[in-house]
């Protein structure tokens, strides 16, 4: 039977009003997910431009005020609007069905972060409409952002989305901790989760604890900025460094947080086509654990060019090199996970290994930067372009690719094509490498970052151009994807429930799921309980041995299920925080309007019940 | 969701009502010490580790009290933890840092 | 093999694990804010400075006020519970008034300070010290508030027992906005 993906029926059906006023997760994670791809494109486009401009020496394709903006928008627009969102998007629809529950503890708290998130990213990009975006880069440095030094308003638009995307986070991480500990079926026990769960628990807790110190160091800048205090100027006896640490000690933690979850995928998906479970289990969730907790210890390793002293650096470099280690077993258990198994070479097996493969490389690099004199060198050159982008995309993306070809069926009930996905590899494999491994050579002969030109007699051109070449590859390889994910919702071959043959609850319901998930709350007696069920405990070679596992979805539900009304209150409430965010670049009077509406959302939204009458029901009594 | 409000909205037991006006007292009377200590030349060497001791010793009272961690479920003590160990220890590090124990880097 | 879907895997209810995890957020919130006020301390080029300005006697004041609102909150909490409504309003009334009179107690010193000539832009303890507070003083009327709007729904009769859930967690933000101030008095004021 093939149904439309938003036809009639489809749980995807509904005007605009429904998807404004949703509280399903599944909804939720789709929107999520549709926002992140239109703005890697944004991110992308940002990026070919200044592939444009570096691909010769002394080009004239766009001035060094427009490079500047360029490089801040694509760095921020690519972690708070690209990867960030579609790790939320797998966190949204996924996690509930993984632990087996109908939906996040708090739905409406769901939606606000959402819309918080979309606000957020176009209050960022409106900045370009007044042709000021900001151009301090996207860790923006003190003070380089101060009023003196940036006396435009791009860096006010910069402070203020940024502390709105920040909330959107906390609500986020608020609520997937809640459901995380709170909403599992019975007998899955923490260690039974998946490890996409798993690792996206840890990255929840990561972002509780680094996205307040964050908002802080914006909270300085912005009375810096708005109110004339002297929090990071010597003139004063303040200091820039303060950013930095307050910086840092957000952005060490967030490139974890922007990377477990795809270590969480890779978990999921190399059992799943290796056909055995994942190797040395509980030791990739301790390590996950490890991560996120060293983390916090290691900011500073982005300090080094700053002369803290030997004993800062000592500190800093030892917990950086330490963190290796748990990382290092992660790959070990891949690769063990992979080693003997009955490989299945599907396009989500090749995402995977191909994150593990371009981590690696990235690591590498890393580890180097850990050492601080040899870190001295590489700051700031194309060393660290390199080592970053091989982390955030042969790492964080080529992940997150591996999560969307695999769920795609999940989320839309149609299969992805095999051929375009496995040529979308592999044109961007290589488009990836070609951009990024020359800038290992560059960043060693001294060609520094942040840089919208380069002397002719450098040196360095053919890499650049060679650079840029691959950019446009990349840029062939997402296209390509483009058109396979575009083919599949129009007519592609509709998907089973289980069209992998995996082992987690997700895979036990409908493509896509219905809209109350799970018929029976299922019992889980395992950390692969739908490979238990399907194929008894041969096949599980962990601890536990019974016979049970998880059964089958039944098409109906046996119990009156009730689920969470839609309402409009949450996107009130986003609105007005928002508002009263881009308010500060208008006037007081702006701000407390945005205030009032805030507050008008928030009340409403307590008041009103979370599940109200006449809104469809199953099971006895209902459809 | 509408389940919440019918769980045991407090774990095993709690404080008798008593109890919360003795807290009370002992928390004022903390409060009288602190303000002693600092007005008290001699203690000046040591007053740091002793108001500091005396803060905790009310935090905790609070926490396990008034907030009810000492009745509830471990979980939300392990929650609470967390985030103190990682902000206490942050807080540690930029002093020292900033040369306001040791010797500082800046 | 249908479960009680009622049930939640550690017997906790969502909201007030939720809350709990904010307050685990909030730790590093404030935590932030005093590091750098810790960092800072000392190094203002100009005065005034802590020792020529705190006013301890006041702000020891101040402190037990906060600190005997805790008590009226768990004694709101209680009445709730017991469906003792009268204590309860009573109660409640006494945080909220006790939290307002903490306010008082701050903005007196804020306007105090400015005379002196404390600003938020006259040196890093101004500017420490005013964001610092400020933010607490936030909090705490963000608390004043949703004491005030359970106060109406008390009024209204809308506040039994079966919904003391609702007046724990508001306690537990209320407990946390106190804790925070018991660090701040001893950090900033007593510890100089």
């Amino acid at each position: 039977m093939s149904t439309a993906v938003i036809g009639h029926g489809s749980i995807y059906a509904g005007g605009l009003r429904s998807w404004l006023t949703t509280v399903d997760h599944k909804r939720i994670g789709v929107l999520y997910a549709l926002t992140a791809l239109f703005y890697l494109v944004v991110g992308g486009i940002e990026a070919l431009v200044i592939r444009l401009q570096l691909a010769q020496a002394e080009a004239g394709i766009v001035g060094p005020d427009t490079f500047n903006q360029l490089f801040t928008m694509h760095g921020t627009t690519m972690v708070f609007l690209v990867l960030m969102p579609l790790a939320a998007a797998m966190f949204n629809f996924l996690i509930p069905l993984q632990i087996g529950a109908r939906d996040v503890a708090f739905p409406r708290l769901n939606a606000f972060s959402y819309w918080t998130f979309l606000f957020g990213g176009l209050l960022l990009n409106a900045s370009f409409l007044f042709g000021q975006a900001p151009d301090a880069g996207w860790f923006g440095y003190a003070n380089l952002t101060s009023k003196q030094y940036s006396p435009g308003m791009g860096i006010d638009f910069w402070l203020l989305s940024l502390q709105v995307l920040g909330i959107a986070s906390i609500a986020s991480a608020v609520n997937f901790t809640t459901t995380i500990l709170n909403m599992r079926a019975p007998g899955m026990s923490l260690m039974r989760m998946p490890l996409f769960t798993w690792m996206s628990f840890v990255t929840q807790v990561l972002m509780l604890l680094a996205f307040p110190a964050v908002t802080v160091g914006l909270i300085f800048l912005m009375f810096d900025r708005f109110f004339g205090t002297h929090f990071y100027m010597p003139s004063a006896g303040g200091t820039p460094i303060l950013w930095q640490h307050l910086f840092w000690i957000f952005g060490h933690p967030e490139v974890y947080i922007l990377i477990l979850p795809s270590f969480g995928i890779v978990s999921d998906v190399l059992p799943t086509f290796a056909r055995k479970p994942l190797f040395g289990r509980p030791f990739v969730i301790f390590s996950g654990i490890a991560i996120g907790f060293l983390g916090f210890g290691v900011w500073s390793h982005h300090m080094f060019a700053t002369g803290m002293g030997p004993v800062a650096d000592s500190a800093f470099s030892i917990g950086t090199f330490l963190i290796a280690i748990p990382t290092g077993v992660k790959i070990f258990n891949w690769i063990g996970t992979l080693w003997g198994g009955h490989i299945v070479f599907k396009t989500p097996l090749l995402f995977a290994v191909g994150m593990v493969a371009l981590f690696i490389i990235g690591g590498l690099s890393g580890i180097m930067h850990g050492s601080p004199p040899i870190d001295i060198q590489q700051h700031d050159t194309y060393f660290v372009v390199a080592h970053l982008h091989y982390v955030f995309f042969g790492g964080t993306l080529f992940g997150l690719f591996a999560g969307i070809h695999y769920w795609w069926p999940k989320v839309t009930g149609r299969m992805l094509g095999e051929g375009l996905g496995k040529l979308s590899f592999w044109i961007m494999f290589i488009g990836m490498n070609l951009t990024f491994f020359p800038m290992h050579f560059l960043g060693l002969d001294g060609m520094p970052r942040r840089i919208y030109t380069y002397a002719a007699d450098s040196g360095w051109e053919t890499w650049n151009q060679v650079e840029t070449i691959g950019a446009f590859v990349i840029a062939v390889a997402v296209l390509v994807f483009f058109v396979n994910a575009v083919r599949s919702l129009r007519a592609g071959e509709p998907a089973s429930d289980d069209p992998w043959d995996a082992a987690t609850l997700e895979w036990t319901m409908s493509s896509p799921p219905p809209e109350y998930n799970f018929a029976r709350i299922p019992a889980v007696n395992s950390a692969r309980p739908f490979w238990l069920h399907k194929y008894g405990p041969t096949r599980d070679t962990s601890t536990h041995v019974q016979d049970e596992g998880t059964p089958a979805q039944s098409p109906e539900p046996g119990e009156r299920i009730d689920l969470p009304s839609p309402s409009f209150w949450p996107l009130i409430a986003s609105l007005g925080l928002a508002s009263a965010a881009a308010g500060a670049l208008v006037g007081l009077w702006a701000v407390l309007l945005g205030v009032a509406v805030l507050v008008i959302g928030v009340f409403a939204w307590a008041l009103q019940p979370l599940e109200r009458p006449g809104h469809p029901i199953f099971g006895e009594g209902g459809r | 969701m509408a389940e919440d409000s019918t769980l045991e909205a407090h774990g095993g037991g709690h404080a008798a009502r008593g109890t919360y006006w003795i807290i009370a007292v002992v928390l004022a009377i903390i409060t009288m010490l602190e303000v002693a200590v600092f007005y008290v030349p001699a203690i000046r060497g040591v007053i740091v580790p002793v108001l500091l001791a005396l803060s905790a010793v009310k935090f905790a009272l609070v926490a396990m009290f008034f907030m009810h961690l000492r009745y509830d479920s471990p979980v939300l003590t392990v929650v609470l933890s967390v985030g103190l160990v990682v902000a206490t220890a942050i807080i540690l590090a930029m002093m020292f840092l900033f040369g306001a124990i040791g010797r500082g880097t800046i | 093999m249908t479960t009680d879907v009622h049930a939640t895997s550690f017997g906790l209810p969502h909201r007030k694990l939720a809350m709990w995890v904010f307050i685990g957020s909030e730790c590093m919130f404030f935590g932030s804010l005093i590091a750098t006020y810790l960092a800072y301390e000392d190094r203002s080029l100009v005065g005034p400075t802590p020792a020529e300005i705190l006013n301890i006697p006041l702000t020891s004041v101040s402190t037990f006020v906060l600190l005997m609102s805790s008590l009226a909150m768990v004694l709101f909490l209680d009445g709730v519970q017991r469906n003792a409504r009268t204590t309860a309003v009573a109660w409640n009334a006494a945080v909220i008034g006790l939290g307002g009179l903490f306010l008082a107690g701050q903005a007196y010193e804020f306007r105090h300070f400015y005379h002196e000539g404390l600003t938020l832009q006259q040196n890093l303890f101004g500017a420490t010290f005013f964001v610092l507070t400020g933010f607490h003083g936030a909090h705490v009327t963000v608390g004043v508030i949703w004491m005030t709007a359970l106060l109406v729904l008390q009024v209204l009769g809308r506040l039994g027992p079966e919904r003391s859930l609702d007046v724990e967690v508001a306690g537990l933000y209320w407990h946390f906005v106190d804790v925070v101030w018991i660090v701040i008095f001893t950090l900033v004021y007593l510890i100089q």
